[in-house]
């Protein structure tokens, strides 16, 4: 896990978005440990309260759960880590054709652009 | 619950009247960053809050007692500029404060001036300002105290000594207890505030959760700071 932040957004919002794309992309396993608030703060080099407000709201999405005494894990409901995913890959698509749209492609030029240049 | 408060605080000097009618409110748990430029009362604030200067009216209180001498023991204070007896080793001044402040944590420094490579027996005046600055730094973090004041602890050091400061509050600050960061210097230092006490001219201007800001004003707590105060 490497974390990035600037300064314009709210950090507990860029570390909660950061921890969601981990777990989505794997990078976290469902039912893998997460570090302490501690370790998260020193890691991230950010106020051990904001990492503590950032894993409440992911308990409250529930892609994290509290194990008493034990510490946080995340979730092992691949069904919910996938609708996340969805929600992110929606977003970006989403972006993608604004962005376009923008340059005076329509949707439909839009897509024809990105299979002409086909994952390269 | 309220750790600090301050109600009422003024303080001149001669006729120049620094501090005007400061309230302020501390809780339990927080770092809080004190910005203002310079000369606006940061320092003069932070002395009051020590008992080293007295205020011309109001009053202030830690964990709802007067300050005094049960405050002494509750506050550790890092000053602006080092107060090290320069011809002390680095064991003398450990001793020092373990003579001086009953929660001082020796085995604490110990292990922080041994992870940063000093070693016990070199004299104060021997090592470089960066290290001086460092080893102050220890001694302030190791004590248990219930609140933490550093008057800018970033002034004139290169980026490897930010982060090593940076973690060094992060790591050793006592559970539950606030930390206070007064600086001119904010973007080095704005992710690890919870909340920012804005200062101009002797007065408080603003008081807010550095998220809740950043969301507000849309930007950081520098460009906010800068817009208000039309620094470049």
């Amino acid at each position: 896990m490497n974390f990035i932040f600037d300064n314009d957004r709210p950090i507990y919002i860029q570390l909660t978005e950061q921890i969601e794309k981990c777990i989505i992309s794997g990078k976290i396993l469902p039912g893998e440990k997460l570090p302490s608030v501690r370790d998260f703060a020193l890691k991230t080099k950010i106020n051990p309260n904001t990492v503590q407000k950032s894993l409440i709201e992911l308990e409250k999405k529930q892609l994290i759960y509290t194990e008493r005494t034990n510490g946080k894990f995340v979730t092992t409901d691949i069904g919910l880590i996938k609708k996340y995913k969805e929600k992110y890959a929606k977003a970006t698509a989403k972006k993608y054709f604004s962005d376009m749209n923008e340059l005076g492609f329509n949707n439909k030029e839009a897509i024809d652009y990105l299979n002409s240049i086909g994952g390269k | 619950m309220k750790l600090l408060e301050c109600k009422n605080l003024s303080k001149h000097y001669g006729k120049k009247e620094v501090l005007k009618n400061i309230d302020l409110v501390i809780p339990n748990g927080k770092i809080i960053g004190l910005l203002g430029k310079n000369g606006t009362g940061k320092t003069t604030l932070i002395k009051l809050i020590n008992d080293l200067l007295t205020p011309d009216s109001g009053e202030i209180l830690i964990n709802n007692k007067k300050i005094g001498i049960e405050s002494k023991n509750a506050i550790s204070y890092l000053p602006e500029r080092t107060y090290l007896d320069k011809s002390m080793k680095v064991g003398d001044t450990l001793k020092y404060f373990e003579t001086f402040y009953e929660n001082f944590d020796m085995k604490k420094a110990k292990k922080l001036i041994k992870a940063l490579g000093l070693e016990e027996n070199i004299k104060i005046s021997k090592m470089s300002k960066g290290m001086q600055e460092k080893l102050q730094l220890i001694l302030v973090m190791s004590r248990k105290a219930d609140l933490y004041i550093l008057d800018e602890p970033l002034g004139g050091i290169d980026p490897a000594t930010r982060d090593y400061i940076l973690d060094t509050i992060l790591t050793n600050f006592k559970e539950g207890a606030s930390i206070i960061i007064s600086t001119h210097l904010i973007s080095d230092i704005e992710r690890i505030l919870d909340e920012v006490i804005f200062i101009d001219d002797g007065k408080i201007v603003l008081t807010s959760d550095c998220d809740e800001l950043r969301n507000k004003e849309n930007g950081s707590i520098d460009d906010i700071f800068r817009r208000m105060f039309n620094v470049k």
